[in-house]
């Protein structure tokens, strides 16, 4: 539980982290997956590049028309915010779920999303939400669409030069419907399914899951099911029945494939009663 | 029980608390000694491998390396040793193959140790010990003990066959049993796995061994529950040194559960290293190295049968376990199958006919040895779940079904204990009383009318109960030395009167958390009426605390403090000698109350800091008594205690989901007298939630491999606080007849209770919804549960 030797910069600027990180070396930011990975020695930087210090990087906001969430948003900062919780509010539901009182003091929504974990709970609520990850590196900034991030176990589409800086998500209009439901792992607290959906005022309807495949994802075929058509049992069993098409469902020893299968199921059909 | 100021029996604060909780513990790895050196151990990746080759070339030129040891080194001194024999049921001996400090041949468990690296800063240490280049052969490995009997198995030592230790057996004979099993009206069988545990004491392992050439003497800090019998092992078993010559000390320790009974084998090599190098070797395991090399616990593959007759009496009980004891025989690894195990087998019931039949068996996972409640919680679990079981199959109450087979009140005075039919014999106990109080606390009649209402409305609602008898304060030498064990288990309390009327206390338990410095203060302070801020309670040292057996086995209070009362008496009763030569009376006139000596019938009285005071400072002073107030008794115990009690689980279970939560909990202990309720329900709390934990969420799991492959807190699940309602407790006092204290001891009796109310609470609620379901494996995930609705 010793982690090898390393250097330690403190950043006080997102120019000077991206400098910095041109020579090698990780982002720290809650440093809650990175450090224990550092101490099992499974992953060895030979820098840690620490943004806590970078006061911009804590701002949330509405700015042209959509929310704006630093990405060195503490979970908590997070789900505590009165616009999170008017606008995004299962944003501060979900985040209210992730780990313990010190994981959500301490985490960022950033450093979770550059992890990309499978179980991890931010992946499924940035991808309903239709959020925009707004990166920084070398060559200035750059969006990623949420669809487009998540590419894989731990794999995300930011390069190695890159700094996620923000989450940007339009303003819901109003009348629109988010919920996010989770069965928690019960000894990691990470999700073993999580399920978000957003239910906007014209039926548009996105769904959501993390927790079930190596990657958070979309579901197409489930929102396709519902999009448009007035949320009733017979709608909703019908995306429940449309869901989870050609995904390769993970199993391990809390949730083998075929439970987890079901669970995604169970947890769809609750959160989609629950915006209906 | 006399007390003379109402400290015994009263919720005093733990004194103790105050450095716990402002962060002034002192454990072992607080202590850093002048040219202290780090150690870190390279461990085997395979849980059987031949070791081709060690290269320590690398390691070596790594900076601030000091040293580092290879089994080679070691390959001359002893293994650790075993502290309980076993026999064959032929007779013969159990086998004891060695457990070497360092292995040299192969690798026996994942987490077997290689190589010690020991550095100038740990971070070194770490680091070198990556570089150490072991060469292994991969063998075939057995991890199940049912299929590591099987003919064919690989062998974890080639010299012990079938990787049987010990086939063992005990109660009446199998045919006697096999006929009245033959004969019942019905038999309940049930063949399940009690899974193993790991015992995640929140400090790790932790030793800092130092060797003073000037003097020949050496120093070991450890974190254990019994200092003495870790330097009476180590020295006069493993490394041959003179007991005089090595001290050992136990400061805080974080928490056991058993794990830190054990003479483990880092102790002894760091002393040995110790003396090899001329410098300070420390090292605390890290939470990786606990899990793999902390002795585990439980690990069961039973089948189980209950006989009754047409009226629902119990007829008889076989009962055949193969008990995982790991890669090697931990200290007392061969008895919590056996001797704490079978000998439960009566329960709180009349059953005539008892036969059990353990085998002991090696396999390629780290050893298994006491945890918490240690052979008894497997003993509960098996009966508690057979009778609930048996009302389902035989459409019985479950409560009934108990009353009708427990075996009638009885207080051990005025009736005699009772002779069970694998070899103890109960102390007192009323059983009918707590499953009563159980009952009424739960409102029995309302919970089924509850129940069906709640499957109505498609909710599954289940209660679980679980009678259970414990044998505890550990343990009456003459007893436990037939059945086996190595030494004697009585323990040792000094009480040293000091010239001011202060008094130190020395005993030979260990606290690592339970709270001894509050509860043994209470017992002297209230028997010599004087104020707890006088009495100050010592322990841990081999220096300052003449002996000592140590902490497990719920023993504190009713060996270690029986052993301070004998002392207390011998205090008082020659300060009565020295009272009635101050007040010029017979000492047989002399009473002793509330901190006074008075002569019977008058007022001439003397107090007790003045009779200490003349015992020190002798100017008037009878001639044939020595000066001085200080005594020091070996109290070894006439019989175990018997603490029992009745735990009830309701749950509800997600039809959905298969996910239990659970709803109240209630426990009903009699643990005999009390010293301090307040520790008494902590530790019932404390004990329930492991019981529940290893119900619901705690489970090694092995792969085929023999990897660990939960060994971290991301999948080994422990229970946490929110997974509880608000723990209901309540206590029954039935004295035990043959402690001058009357108590019986409260360490284990939540673990022990509680597991099998869980599980019997979750198959309630099954039954309830029509699921007639006789098992599911522990711990009882939600997929387990869901999947057992399917």
């Amino acid at each position: 539980m010793i982690p090898a030797t390393f250097d330690y910069e403190k950043a006080g600027t997102i120019d000077e982290a991206i400098a910095a990180l041109s020579g090698g070396g990780k982002i720290l930011a809650g440093g809650h997956s990175l450090i224990p990975a550092m101490k099992f020695r499974l992953n060895q930087p030979s820098k840690l590049i620490d943004i806590t210090g970078i006061a911009t990087l804590r701002d949330i906001g509405e700015e042209d028309g959509e929310v704006v969430i630093g990405a060195g948003c503490t979970h908590a900062d997070i789900a505590g915010d009165q616009l999170i919780k008017t606008n995004l509010p299962f944003f501060a539901e979900g985040a209210s779920m992730i780990g313990d009182l010190q994981v959500r003091n301490h985490g960022t929504i950033g450093g979770s999303l550059a992890h990309a974990d499978p179980g991890a709970d931010w992946p499924a609520l940035v991808l309903s939400a239709d959020a925009a990850i707004e990166v920084q590196g070398n060559k200035g900034k750059r969006r990623i669409k949420a669809t487009d991030f998540f590419t894989g176990l731990f794999s995300t589409a930011l390069q190695e030069d890159e700094i996620i800086t923000a989450i940007r998500i339009p303003v819901p209009a109003p009348g629109t419907k988010t919920n996010y439901q989770k069965f928690v792992q019960p000894a990691s607290r990470f999700a073993i399914v999580g399920c978000a959906v957003m239910r906007f005022a014209d039926g548009k309807t996105t769904i959501a899951f993390t927790g079930v495949a190596d990657n958070a994802f979309r579901d197409d075929n489930a929102e396709n099911a519902v999009s448009g058509k007035t949320l009733t049992e017979a709608s909703i069993d019908e995306a429940v029945n449309a869901a989870l098409q050609n995904v390769t469902i993970m199993g391990d020893h809390f949730a083998s494939e075929e439970y987890r299968r079901h669970l995604a199921k169970v947890y769809l059909k609750k959160a989609l009663q629950a915006v209906a | 029980m006399s007390t003379t100021n109402g400290l015994i029996g009263k919720s005093v604060k733990r004194v103790e608390d105050k450095r716990f909780i402002t962060g002034h513990g002192n454990y072992v790895d607080d202590i850093v000694l002048p040219h202290q050196t780090y150690a870190s151990f390279v461990r085997s990746p395979y849980a059987h491998a031949k070791i081709v080759s060690i290269d320590v070339s690398a390691a070596k030129a790594m900076p601030g390396v000091v040293a580092i040891f290879t089994g080679a080194d070691v390959a001359d001194v002893n293994g650790v040793p075993c502290g309980w024999q076993v026999n064959f049921k032929n007779g013969d001996v159990m086998k004891e193959p060695k457990h070497p400090l360092l292995v040299a041949d192969k690798a026996r468990h994942a987490g077997d140790a290689v190589a010690i690296v020991i550095a100038e800063s740990i971070g070194e240490a770490v680091d070198a010990a990556q570089v150490v280049n072991v060469e292994y052969e991969e063998l075939p490995c057995v991890v199940d003990a049912s299929k590591a009997v099987q003919s064919g198995a690989s062998l974890v030592h080639e010299d012990v066959p079938g990787n049987t230790c010990f086939d063992w057996a005990l109660g009446n004979p199998i045919a006697e049993v096999d006929e009245a099993i033959a004969n019942s009206a019905h038999v309940t069988t049930l063949e399940f796995v009690n899974q193993r545990v790991i015992p995640n004491a929140i400090e790790p392992r932790s030793y800092n061994s130092s060797y003073d050439s000037a003097n020949d003497k050496y120093v070991l800090y450890t974190s254990s529950q019994n200092p003495h019998l870790i330097r009476l092992l180590m020295c006069a078993f493993v490394l041959g040194i003179p007991e005089h010559k090595v001290r050992v000390v136990s400061p805080d320790v974080g928490g056991g559960f058993g794990s830190k009974i054990f003479h483990y084998t880092e102790e002894a090599l760091l002393t040995w290293a110790t003396r090899k190098i001329g410098r300070p070797v420390k090292w605390t395991a890290d939470r990786s190295e606990s899990f793999l090399s902390d002795a585990h616990g439980r690990d069961h593959v039973t089948k189980a049968e209950m006989g009754f007759d047409v009226d629902g009496n119990i007829t008889a009980l076989r009962v055949k376990t193969f008990a995982n004891l790991g890669a090697y025989l931990s200290t007392f690894g061969s008895c919590v199958p056996t001797y704490l195990h079978g000998t439960l087998l009566q329960g709180l019931y009349k059953t005539p006919k008892i036969n059990v039949d353990v085998t002991g068996v090696f396999t390629n996972t780290t050893a298994v040895d006491a945890y918490r409640g240690a052979g008894r919680p497997e003993a509960t679990y098996l009966l508690e779940r057979l009778v609930d079981l048996a009302a389902h199959e035989m459409n019985m109450d479950p409560a009934e079904l108990r009353f009708k087979n427990f075996i009638p009140p009885f207080d051990g005075v005025n009736q005699p204990g009772y002779q069970t039919q694998v070899a103890l014999q109960y102390d007192s106990g009323n059983y009918h009383g707590v499953l009563e109080k159980g009952l009424e606390m739960l409102g029995y009649e309302n919970f089924r009318n509850e129940q069906k209402e709640a499957a109505n409305n498609g909710k599954l609602l289940g209660v679980g109960f679980s009678t259970y008898i414990e044998a505890c304060g550990i343990a009456p030498s003459a007893v436990v030395g037939s059945l086996g064990a190595r030494a004697g288990l009585y323990e040792v309390g000094q009480v040293r009167v000091q010239p001011t009327g202060k008094v130190s206390v020395y005993t030979g338990s260990h606290s690592h958390g339970q709270g001894h410095e509050t509860t043994f203060a209470q017992v002297v302070a209230d028997k010599l009426g004087i104020s707890m801020d006088d009495v100050e309670i010592s322990h841990g040292d081999t220096e300052t605390v003449a002996f000592g057996m140590g902490t497990y086995g719920s023993r504190s209070i009713a060996v270690g403090g029986s052993a301070i009362v004998k002392s207390i008496d011998k205090i008082i009763e020659k300060g009565k000698k020295i009272a009635a030569h101050k007040l010029e009376a017979s000492a047989d006139d002399i009473e002793f109350a509330s901190g006074k000596f008075t002569v019977k019938g008058t007022d001439k009285s003397i107090g007790f800091g003045d009779v200490a005071l003349t015992a020190y400072v002798p100017h008037v002073y009878p001639k044939d008594l020595e000066p001085g107030l200080d005594f020091s008794s070996f109290y070894d115990p006439a019989n175990f205690t018997y603490p029992f009690g009745c735990h009830i689980a309701v749950v509800e279970v997600s039809k959905e989901t298969g996910k239990v939560v659970l709803k109240r909990f209630i426990a009903v202990d009699d643990v005999g007298n009390i010293i301090n309720p307040m520790i008494v329900d902590g530790q019932i709390h404390g004990g329930v939630a492991q019981g529940v934990g290893q119900a619901l969420f705690e489970g090694a799991e092995y792969d085929d491999n023999g990897q660990l492959t939960n060994g971290s807190y991301m999948d080994y699940c422990m229970p946490r606080a929110d997974d509880f309602p608000m723990i209901e407790t309540a206590v029954q006092v039935t004295p035990c007849p043959h402690n001058p204290l009357g108590v019986k001891g409260a360490g284990e009796a939540g673990t022990i209770g509680s597991t099998p109310a869980i599980v019997n609470a979750v198959i309630d609620a099954l039954w309830s919804g029509g699921h007639q379901v006789k098992d599911i494996r522990m711990p009882l995930t939600s997929e387990r549960v869901w999947k057992a609705m399917q």
